[in-house]
């Protein structure tokens, strides 16, 4: 496995908008704003942008959409859509164009406002024709489908997983731009309605508006401009299916793949995480993340996640921005991954913020378990 | 009973012209044996030489959820059928039926597209 992509490139801009409700724009409007915020964060010009890398859940060609919308002519674009593991996907793939001296300037972008739009979730995703009898309502079915599966299969309890969304809940209420706030209790959870057994409304992701944004660039570049650069140490993707019907064991995602060969291309070992974000679009995922990536072994995750391990003050800092379960989840979560690990790599997260944050682990998950990505993001301390 | 779809039809619509005659059919590679499920034009191996042979209809209950909604709740279920396949399904009658369970196949023809759908085994308990 080559490492002769660490450290080669570095976000050196943020930006977020319209996170929780937007009501009056369009996805794409926030994008905008997310864009221009992360290019102004980073002391850089519009006009230094030169290659732009979105999906998006409402635009089918979403870099196309971009680019025009901001008056960017890119010589390097990548609408490459892997649901809500994209983003991680185009830290990769931004790092390989920005190596190849292919773009200098590259902006990773996303935008929604299926909150104000109708507060259901919008996807471009087609139906698997060898389902539709069924009426699966996805994404829930499916994930309530691995949920019952390792429920089945190593005693993974609805108490365990209510402790997840509990968690994620309490770093929310450390995080100002978190939309869901205010206590939650174990017996909230397990008492919220039953959307598709055993998943309950508590234990799935919230459906905001919200928009993110980062500016990668090379190293060299990173270090003369004004952010302390956050910087890219490796990344990795793995998908084993799309159906959910294809995924060969419910209970092992594909991020038992991505994740090694990530941890090999960044050099980095569980010792030296410092924080986790982990896609959390339903309960389960933080639980089976936690697993395929080495945190705990195989059916462990439900009794690793008890007694606040991962919530604030816990042995394990895990999405420490309330998740997309507590803060934030406009129907593509990944770019929200990345801006809250820059946002602690740099120490700006306030209350929440984990200390001496150098290294970071994201998990990108897109479709009903499907794609996975792995990357890590680092501090000056790691290069 | 004839085997072959009526016609040159691709996968999809081969299995879909059979559940229209109240026949449930998986294929299967006249090389290795693999059975294949969705119907598609290749086996995992990758071979292409499928045929189509009648389903067990036997399997058992891999994954189960019960999908709430305010028309009453749906079972929807993965299935793996004992030639090897899994596929999505639902459970009529026993709606609670656990992981585990043997379940058999039934072309349902009521309402508009048919589709395959299963039943408690006869004495399905004791395999639970």
């Amino acid at each position: 496995m080559s490492r002769s992509l660490r450290g080669k490139t570095a976000i050196v801009g943020l930006g977020t908008a319209g996170m929780g409700e937007a009501p009056g724009y369009s996805a794409l409007d926030l994008l905008a704003q997310a864009s221009l915020a992360a290019i102004e964060d980073a002391g850089l010009k519009l006009s230094d942008v030169d290659a732009v890398f979105s999906a998006m859940s409402q635009h089918a060609l979403a870099s196309m959409s971009a680019a025009e919308y901001l008056g960017i002519k890119p010589k390097y674009f990548d609408s490459t859509n892997v649901g809500g593991s994209s983003f991680e996907m185009h830290l990769l793939q931004a790092t390989l164009a920005l190596e190849a001296g292919l773009c200098d300037t590259a902006l990773i972008c996303y935008g929604s406002n299926q909150r104000t739009a109708g507060g259901r979730l919008i996807s471009l995703s087609e139906p698997n024709w060898h389902e539709v009898p069924y009426q699966p309502r996805h994404p829930i079915t499916a994930y309530a489908l691995a949920a019952s599966r390792h429920m089945h299969e190593y005693g993974t309890t609805r108490e365990m997983l209510a402790d997840v969304a509990v968690a994620a809940r309490a770093w929310a209420n450390l995080n100002p731009e978190a939309f869901a706030r205010g206590p939650l209790s174990r017996e909230d959870v397990l008492n919220s309605r039953m959307i598709s057994d055993p998943l309950s409304k508590l234990d799935c992701c919230l459906v905001t508006d919200g928009a993110a944004a980062c500016i990668l660039t090379r190293a060299d570049r990173a270090r003369d401009l004004k952010q302390k650069p956050v910087y890219f140490l490796g990344g990795a993707g793995a998908n084993w299916h799309r159906s959910i019907v294809a995924m060969p064991d419910l209970t092992v995602t594909a991020a038992a793949d991505s994740g090694p060969r990530a941890f090999e291309m960044a050099g980095v070992t569980h010792g030296d995480i410092d924080l986790s974000m982990l896609y959390d679009a339903f309960t389960i995922n933080t639980i089976l993340f936690l697993e395929d990536l080495g945190f705990c072994p195989k059916g462990e995750g439900g009794r690793f996640v008890q007694d606040g391990r991962i919530a604030p003050g816990g042995e394990l800092a895990v999405n420490t921005s309330g998740g997309g379960l507590s803060c934030v989840h406009p129907g593509m979560y990944g770019m929200f991954l990345i801006a809250e690990a820059v946002t602690q790599i740099r120490g700006d997260a306030g209350a929440r913020q984990v200390k001496d944050c150098d290294v970071a682990l994201l998990h990108g998950n897109g479709g009903t378990l499907s794609s996975q990505v792995t990357a890590f993001l680092g501090s000056g301390n790691t290069i | 009973m004839n085997n072959e779809p009526d016609g040159n039809l691709g996968p999809q619509a081969a299995y879909e012209a059979f559940l229209q005659q109240g026949r449930f059919m998986i294929q299967r590679s006249k090389s290795t044996g693999e059975y294949v499920f969705y119907p598609r034009v290749c086996a995992p191996s990758g071979v292409q030489d499928l045929e189509w042979v009648e389903a067990s209809g036997r399997g058992t209950v891999y994954a189960a959820t019960m999908k709430r909604g305010r028309e009453g709740d749906t079972s929807i279920v993965l299935v793996d059928l004992d030639e090897g396949p899994r596929m999505m399904s639902t459970i009529s009658g026993d709606l609670n039926l656990p992981i585990g369970s043997k379940v058999v196949a039934r072309v349902e023809t009521a309402g508009g597209q048919p589709r395959v759908v299963f039943d408690p085994a006869p004495g399905g308990e004791g395999a639970r």
